[in-house]
């Protein structure tokens, strides 16, 4: 671990204004993600804002009759809130069936959301990516490790994003709110914080320098069933394989992508009156596997459909 | 030399008058662990402040290390020196010693010949552990790189015979196979695996004068300070081996590496204690592993299973200066009959790191080939997997024909058949649905040999009673320190809180270490051979003291119990005879070698195991739903860390059977795990429902205490047990382990 300063804010306006003040500072929350990777020295922040403390960590109500999971609510907190589990279960599934009860104690909501990809070659510092090091290349295209994209993968990168939450939150349509640097605010789609990753797959979110996330809004659940499943290669503390939430006639996939995969094609299939297997098929056919991924054609397929039939989502079967 | 028939007699561990042998006793050490104060190596406080080593792995598989600048490295602040191949001092050739076979793949640490990627090339030592990480990334070296084999896969053709080793066969097995009326030719695949103990390899080493003291992680205590001592080029007396606390082993510290090596070299040229320790990928990259075997089963039976030819061809990798055979036939040498028989090895060498000894070498991965080509034979049969074995049990080693000492396998599979519920499975696969699962039902048998190796142990009782037992044994979690503890509390009949237990030490009576499931057996052995020695003493002390209740009595009707040594009715407690007597107290050795006469009987140890597994027709994903086994392993000491062993034995072959593997990058050398978020070994979830019974067993052929080793037999088999359930869930047979959702979701409809 390379040596850095550290800070904690009393709230959001001092603790953007810290961030702002050093180069190279970065927003420590459960710390579960980063300081792995500051061991390792992929990351090498020389400076943490410690936003653990911010009075960030309240579920309320919003007036539209939705949730709002303030940025340091911690996955154990939302995946057990009784209002979670009550009008959002997609979402408290995903929560608990990702990493292990410890971590889930530590890690927070928007920390869940920034959490960086566990592809076999950004972890290994002896390989090139071009995500720790822009136009190093990427060792993952001809590699052997299997658990890499389907969708809107690039020559410069076939990295997953590796959450469950957020491709739950995908699914329900939730919102992030984002603070800035002299008191700006805005909110923008959970579809479009993750960025697929292009020629710059070091850049993840569509972030600005020194924002930081406040809380995640969820709009009033959606009509119909829900569900999160994800298959992985073992029973627990796992990443996912392929993973699937449906929330009504809202599908998220898991594993596939640079970011939580809203599968749109399949939605307007579903819209269009497509059974479960003839929507994922839909959303299939524009999959681009790399050979040792193909596996993941098959899996979606059966794993989505299995849910929508299960949610009640689509007309056959 | 001793006899087996000298072990039949009763002894105070047959007699077990304060029963605590067999009791599940907590662990000695239990609470220095848990609560975290029992210093592992690289916790052990040194008595001046130490320096920190880190090492640095070298980026391709094969080649030379043709320059190294050090320069930036050596200016970086806190540096105490910086070695790389050109300036590392000379070290002494190993293996004259030890077994050179295995201590091959660590000689010399920072040698410029790269033979596998993550070979160490540099070594930094600084004040600080951050300070030495730090410039080790400045340490620049240029390679000159080499091809590389690296892909067991595409290297299958180069498989060769293992120097020394020929193919077994009795009878004539390929005529046999080719007239055989049923047959199946059918090739299993083992995956590789690397030890990942929670416990890295680590150093603490200081130097005194011309002495070096070293506390390290390692399974072996005299390997390891011949080894060091060899390096050093100094005498073994001049080198101390601690290794009191050992955070898993399973095989793969059975030898030194570059931490043992660097630490006691940089402790020496700069006058201070140094610590060294490796990260979590070089315990991947730069330590053993078990390599993948690709086995060939080939069985001919007649209509009614009975076996006539019977062939187990097993082909495996090792690093290309390091051979090591993964001797995966060797079981099944002992485990069925048929008359005409072919076992045998073949080894394929790679530029990969070196292959080694894994919890079960040869029956963990042999037996996941055979045990499912007997449940697709039991199938084309259409007979009970059981009542295919059963058919094939053999009345005498059907290779050499000697006696089994014990082989209770038969009884394994009926006990375990009936308290699992056996006969609920159906035979056609695919044909019990629980939700969306699909259930099925596998068992499979499983044999480990059992051995004995010499050792000694010394024993001294104080003028306070209390007994301290010292032994240059190791206990690498599995539960020594309180077996030991509990054959010498029963020996001399005292409470176990009056026994103390010192292990891991070169400086005491020697013991092989563990490995191989000899532990208990040969250092029990040799503390129960101390431990009468101390009585033999003691009751000379008291029959020759006037003072003592016992004087003149006849040595031969002298008893322990109650903490009191007696004749009769005539007794005095220990600690005011040797308190009056000896008040400097009584110490004796006491030692145990292999009868001369145990290999004239088959000795074994065996179980059967039994898996309910479901799976997931839309993933492929395979969940244990309950496991059992039944086993048969001697005499046991302690019925909670023997159960340990055992079902932590079969966790490891539900992982083998479902999570845990590694594969190498053909680009590269370098394994695609490296840590335990990427090397899936079973988490809690996993194992929900999963148990073990021993049956009644004493093994009077095996050593003076009729125990055998249960370390190992728990693997043996357990996966096969999982991929038998797995096809009887699904209709589809993966021999390809470990099963895998990819592997299973191909291979369903």
């Amino acid at each position: 671990m390379k040596p850095f300063t550290y800070e904690r804010p009393a709230d959001v306006t001092e603790a953007l204004a810290m961030a702002a003040a050093v180069p190279g500072a970065r927003f420590l929350a459960g710390g579960t993600n980063l300081v792995d990777l500051m061991k390792l020295q992929i990351e090498q922040p020389t400076h943490l804002v410690d936003v653990s403390r911010l009075p960030l960590g309240q579920i309320e109500e919003t007036a539209e009759g939705g949730l709002r999971l303030g940025a340091t609510t911690s996955n154990s907190q939302v995946a057990a809130d009784a209002k979670v589990r009550a009008r959002y279960p997609a979402l408290a599934q995903a929560i608990l069936s990702g990493a292990s009860g410890q971590l889930r104690n530590k890690a927070t909501t928007a920390g869940n959301l920034l959490q960086r990809t566990r592809c076999a070659y950004f972890y290994d510092t002896t390989k090139p990516c071009n995500k720790r090091q822009p136009g190093a290349g990427c060792a993952a295209i001809g590699g052997i490790y299997a658990n890499t994209a389907i969708f809107g993968a690039s020559q410069a990168c076939i990295a997953t994003h590796p959450s469950d939450m957020a491709v739950a939150m995908s699914a329900l349509d939730a919102q992030v709110e984002i603070a800035g640097p002299g008191g700006r605010a805005r909110a923008i789609a959970l579809e479009d914080l993750h960025r697929l990753p292009g020629e710059t797959p070091h850049i993840e979110t569509t972030l600005e320098p020194g924002e930081m996330i406040t809380a995640v809004v969820l709009p009033p659940p959606p009509p119909g069933g829900q569900i999160y499943r994800k298959a992985r290669e073992r029973a627990s503390y796992a990443f996912a394989i392929g993973s699937v939430a449906v929330a009504g006639g809202k599908v998220a996939l898991g594993a596939v992508a640079h970011k939580p995969w809203r599968a749109r094609v399949a939605e307007q299939a579903l819209a269009g009156g497509a059974g479960p297997a003839e929507a994922m098929a839909a959303e299939l056919a524009s999959a681009q596997p790399d050979g040792h991924n193909d596996f993941k054609l098959k899996l979606m397929a059966r794993l989505g459909a299995a849910c929508l039939t299960t949610t009640g989502a689509g007309s056959d079967q | 030399m001793s006899s087996v028939k000298d072990w039949a007699a009763p002894t105070p561990i047959s007699e077990n008058r304060s029963g605590l042998i067999g009791k599940g006793v907590d662990r000695y050490e239990g609470r220095l662990k848990v609560t975290g104060t029992a210093p592992f190596a690289y916790e052990v406080e040194a008595p001046s402040p130490p320096a920190y080593g880190v090492l640095i792995a070298s980026p391709i598989a094969k080649g030379v290390v043709s320059s190294a600048d050090i320069s930036a490295a050596q200016a970086a602040p806190g540096v105490r020196l910086v070695w790389t191949p050109h300036n590392v001092p000379a070290q002494g050739e190993r293996g004259a010693k030890i077994n050179p076979r295995s201590q091959r793949g660590s000689n010399p640490a920072l040698a410029a010949k790269i033979e596998h990627f993550g070979q160490h090339v540099g070594f930094v030592v600084a004040d600080t552990l951050e300070n030495a990480k730090a410039a080790a990334a400045l340490v620049r070296f240029d390679y000159a790189a080499e091809p590389a084999d690296l892909i067991f896969e595409d290297n299958l053709d180069a498989a060769d015979q293992p120097e020394g080793e020929e193919d077994v066969r009795i009878g004539d097995f390929e005529a046999a196979f080719a007239g055989a009326p049923v047959r199946l030719d059918e090739t299993y695949v083992s995956p590789l695996q690397n030890h990942a103990q929670m416990e890295p390899c680590a150093t603490t080493a200081w130097w005194d004068g011309d002495n070096v003291t070293v506390h390290t992680s390692i399974q072996m205590v005299k390997g390891g300070q011949h080894t060091l001592a060899e390096t050093l080029m100094i005498p073994s007396t001049q080198v101390r081996l601690l290794t009191r606390y050992i955070g898993g082993g399973f095989g793969g510290k059975g030898q030194s590496y570059d931490d043992l090596t660097l630490a006691a070299l940089a402790a020496r040229e700069l006058g201070q204690p140094v610590k060294v320790a490796y990260t979590r990928q070089q315990m991947f990259q730069a330590t053993i592993h078990r390599p993948a075997v690709h086995m060939r089963v080939r069985l001919g039976a007649q209509p009614d299973g009975r076996l006539d030819a019977f062939a187990l061809e097993a082909v495996t990798h090792c690093r290309r200066e390091a051979p090591f055979t993964e001797h995966a036939a060797n079981f099944a040498r002992s485990l069925y009959a048929a008359p005409n028989r072919l076992t045998g090895h073949r080894l394929v060498k790679l530029d990969i790191p070196a292959a080694g000894a894994m919890r079960a070498p040869g029956e963990a991965s042999g037996m996941l080939s055979l045990e499912c080509a007997m449940d697709e034979l039991a199938e084309q049969l259409g007979l009970d997997p059981i009542a295919l074995r059963l058919r094939n049990e053999p009345e005498t080693d059907p290779e050499t024909g000697k006696p089994f000492s014990t082989r209770q396998l038969v009884r394994c599979m009926t006990e375990g058949a009936q308290r699992f519920g056996w006969d609920r499975r159906n035979p056609k696969p695919g044909q019990v649905r629980d939700g969306r699962w699909l259930v099925g039902l596998g068992m499979a048998a499983a044999i480990r040999g059992n051995f004995l190796l010499p050792a000694k142990a010394g024993v001294r009782i104080d003028a306070d009673g209390t007994i301290t037992l010292r032994q240059g044994m190791t206990d690498i979690g599995t539960g020594t320190y309180t077996i030991l503890a509990q054959i010498t509390a029963e020996t001399l009949g005292v409470p176990l809180a009056q026994v103390k237990v010192e292990l891991g030490d070169s400086d005491f009576p020697p013991a092989p270490g563990s490995g191989g499931q000899f532990g208990a057996a040969t250092a029990g052995s040799a503390a129960f051979a101390a431990g009468m020695n101390l009585r033999k003493a003691l009751a000379e002390l008291a029959i020759g003291d006037p003072n003592s209740p016992l004087y003149g009595d006849d040595p031969e009707l002298v008893t322990f119990g109650g903490g009191n040594i007696a004749v009769d009715n005539r007794a005095e407690p220990l600690d005011q005879l040797v308190a009056r007597a000896a008040p400097d107290g009584v110490y004796v050795e006491g030692s145990i070698t292999p009868a001369a006469d145990a290999r004239d009987y088959s000795q074994h140890t065996y179980g059967a195991h039994f898996a309910e597994v479901g799976v997931d027709p839309d993933t492929g994903e395979v969940r244990l739903r309950r496991m059992f086994g039944v086993f048969a392993a001697g005499r046991i000491l302690n019925a909670k860390t023997a159960m340990s062993q055992i079902t932590g034995g079969m966790i490891w072959g539900v992982g083998t059977a479902l999570h845990e593997y590694n594969e190498v990058d053909p680009r590269y050398g370098s394994f695609i795990a490296q840590d335990l978020a990427g090397y899936h070994v079973p988490a809690h979830a996993d194992i929900v429902n999963l148990s073990a019974m021993f049956l009644d067993e004493v093994d009077d052929k095996a050593n003076p205490m009729g125990i055998k080793g249960v370390g190992e037999l728990g693997i043996a088999g357990a996966g096969a047990a999982i991929a038998n359930a797995v096809y009887n869930a699904c209709g589809a047979r993966i021999r390809n382990y470990p099963l895998t959702p990819e592997k299973v979701l191909a291979a369903l409809p």
